[in-house]
């Protein structure tokens, strides 16, 4: 069984259609690349698949290890194992990156039906983990995002993805405003989480990110539809001749 | 007779009959202030709306209500369970429906260089200071239940912090209201604290009720912090779900010197908070903090008053308060900065999260500028919870009732933190916490 199926996926935002029968099929092990250009839907499907209000499935399905998600919400999701790590971040003021992650932790572990950790298992749980990521203590204290650099913002993004530990994960556009040397921290992070058990979606404008965390598919999004699905090869085409091919090709 | 509108309200018609039983009844400075203070009071009778500085709290209900002017002791063997703050090493002052009492108080614990003692005891005593602390600052006609305060004085906390001593432990202000089955108690404190130079020190109020009626505390507080003096004075109203508090704080801050509030409003039916800060003396610091959580149908105001009247001095506000069901918060603040205080450095911020769409706050800051090198700057916001923060939080897992909570005291610590003291701070962030946590409760009572 697939671990990630969406079966002619439609959606909605604002009454506006933007998703208008996607089909995407993710096996456990793979790693996927969405790309496609601006206003072609990516960042709608990252959302429709965490379960942010406003998006409104009008037809289809997404199954996930088999289950429909859709009727679930965006935190029962995420304790079942699905992760999307943000394009913007969000800033949360007077909470700090610690709490926020032991919560998280202890909401996602009691969905596994494993028991809570106490302020000093967690504490040397998330240092391990965010070691690799050159986060410190000093960046686990301060408020969640508030006053982080891009870069900072995108390995927070990551650490959390390590703590919790996600079945299924989503990154949407985490290469957007970095510079090489955070891309490269980001990448390493990424791989280091991947194992036979679990997935990851790349949604990404450029090939750049790809460099890194090699693709098993690349799959091109224009207009809210899959259009071509192809091995890494794909990202490199795309990259050298652009998404003209797809965008004009729906003009005609 | 009484000259009021509505013949139900007993306050001002009582005095005569009450005034021999009051203490200090053998001071005739002490009777003018009350004879005035009763005239002021029988002519105007309570604060309409149409009354600038009341615009926004009706005391309708209080009218309605009537209160007898001076309570009977009220029997009470211990304090409350759990509701005065958990502040470590202070020593406690306990008032029950105004009155001292010294038996559940630590009077003997006092810290060095502190001395306390009751009003009503410091009146029996001649006590040739009082007068010049009392009197003065009566004269500046605060409105009418300042009036009424006067007129009724019958006890309160005197507290004199002397020269140079640095105090460690807080002193522990608790005042228990306790309602009286059949009776209309009301109580007027009247506190009285000194700061003398180059002290510091601090002051921890508890404002809580012990049962679920209704009653009327109405306390005044005249401070002064001389030169070199640090006063931190934190607050808790937690009164009773049916009582009204209407405390004013009068405060004149000297050269060089501190005076650092912080309040946080959670009980009561209607709670005002007004403070009315005077910086005499220049390079000084005054802060007037303070959060407030409201439910129900309960309305909480503060009202705050900083004059600037000498060069170089601080003031800095920053209030923030939740309101749930159909709550109502009042926030006005007014700095003023007179002609000599140059180089004033004022800041004013009000923020208000509402968590209903009954919930509703009125704001008003207003500066009133006569210097021309100042700084000052002022905001007030009124809004919801941030659908974003709240969707980030639930994609990593956390469920929404939760991370409203988080979130709710995320917001509100802005104000605790600034409190300096961290045990403070701590004892605060604790009463918000649990105020979080049980409307969250209640919440999935309601749901089951």
């Amino acid at each position: 069984m697939a671990l990630l199926e969406i079966r002619n996926l439609h959606a909605n935002v604002d009454d506006k259609p933007i998703l208008k029968g996607l089909d995407l099929t993710i096996d456990r092990g793979e790693v996927h690349a969405l790309m496609g250009p601006n206003g072609s839907g990516k960042s709608t499907l990252a959302y429709v698949i965490a379960g942010r209000e406003g998006y409104d499935v009008t037809d289809g399905q997404v199954l996930f290890d088999g289950k429909d998600i859709l009727e679930m919400a965006a935190d029962e999701r995420a304790r079942a194992g699905l992760f999307l790590a943000f394009q913007y971040p969000v800033e949360i003021p007077g909470v700090t990156n610690t709490t926020f992650l032991k919560t998280a932790l202890n909401s996602v572990r009691k969905g596994r039906g494993e028991g809570e950790l106490d302020a000093m298992q967690f504490l040397k749980y998330v240092r391990e983990k965010a070691k690799p990521l050159g986060i410190g203590d000093e960046m686990l204290k301060r408020a969640v995002n508030v006053g982080f650099s891009g870069g900072e913002k995108k390995r927070n993004e990551v650490l959390q993805m390590a703590v919790l530990e996600p079945v299924m994960a989503v990154l949407d556009e985490t290469d957007s405003g970095l510079d090489i040397d955070a891309l490269k921290i980001v990448a390493e992070g990424v791989n280091a989480l991947r194992n036979p058990e679990n997935a990851t979606l790349i949604i990404t404008h450029y090939q750049r990110l790809l460099d890194y965390i090699v693709p098993d598919h690349v799959h091109v999004l224009t207009d809210g539809r899959i259009v071509k699905s192809g091995g890494k090869e794909l990202a490199l085409e795309l990259e050298a001749k652009g998404y003209a091919e797809f965008t004009s090709a729906e003009a005609a | 007779m009484v000259k009021n509108k509505n013949p139900e309200f007993s306050l001002a018609g009582a005095f005569d009959e009450a005034a021999p039983r009051l203490p200090g009844a053998d001071l005739a400075w002490l009777d003018a202030l009350r004879a005035q203070g009763i005239e002021a009071f029988r002519a105007n009778g309570l604060p309409n709306r149409k009354v600038e500085a009341w615009r926004y709290t009706n005391l309708g209900a209080l009218e309605k209500q009537g209160f007898a002017p001076l309570a009977e002791p009220a029997p009470l063997d211990t304090l409350p369970d759990g509701r005065a703050l958990d502040i470590e090493g202070a020593c406690r002052i306990v008032f029950v429906n105004g009155r001292l009492r010294a038996d559940l108080s630590d009077l003997d614990q006092l810290p060095e260089g502190v001395m306390a003692q009751s009003l009503a005891e410091a009146l029996g005593g001649k006590d040739g200071e009082l007068e010049d602390l009392i009197a003065p600052a009566s004269r500046e006609r605060d409105g009418a239940l300042a009036s009424l305060n006067d007129a009724f004085m019958e006890d309160g906390l005197v507290l004199r912090v002397a020269a140079g001593v640095d105090v460690e432990s807080p002193v522990h202000l608790i005042s228990v209201g306790v309602p009286v089955e059949g009776e209309a108690v009301a109580f007027h404190p009247r506190n009285l604290v000194v700061a003398a130079r180059d002290s510091r020190a601090t002051l921890v109020e508890s404002h809580i009720g012990a049962g679920d009626g209704s009653y009327f505390s109405n306390s005044v507080t005249d401070i002064l912090v001389e030169k070199g003096a640090t006063l931190t004075h934190a607050k808790l109203q937690d009164e009773g779900p049916k009582a009204f508090h209407v405390a004013l704080g009068r405060v004149r801050i000297g050269d060089e010197a501190v005076y650092d509030n912080f309040v946080l409003h959670r009980g009561g039916e209607l709670a005002r908070n007004e403070i009315h800060a005077r910086i005499e003396g220049s390079d000084a610091e005054c802060r007037l903090n303070g959060a407030y959580l409201g439910a129900d149908r309960q309305h909480m105001d503060n009202t705050t008053v900083i004059e600037h009247k000498a060069p170089g001095s601080r003031s800095r506000e920053v209030f923030k308060g939740a309101l749930d069901g159909r709550a109502r918060g009042v926030f006005q603040g007014r700095i003023v900065v007179h002609r000599d205080a140059q180089q004033s450095d004022g800041h004013q911020l009000n923020k208000t999260l509402l968590l209903s769409r009954n919930a509703e706050m009125d704001t008003k800051p207003e500066l009133a500028i006569y210097a021309d090198d100042v700084k000052c700057s002022h905001g007030a916001t009124i809004g919801e919870l941030d659908d974003m923060a709240l969707f980030y939080m639930r994609t990593r897992g956390i469920d929404e009732a939760t991370a409203r909570d988080i979130l709710v005291a995320a917001f509100l610590n802005e104000a605790v933190e600034e409190l300096r003291d961290k045990n403070l701070a701590d004892a605060f962030r604790a009463r918000i916490e649990g105020w979080v946590a049980a409307r969250h409760e209640s919440e999935a009572e309601k749901a089951a």
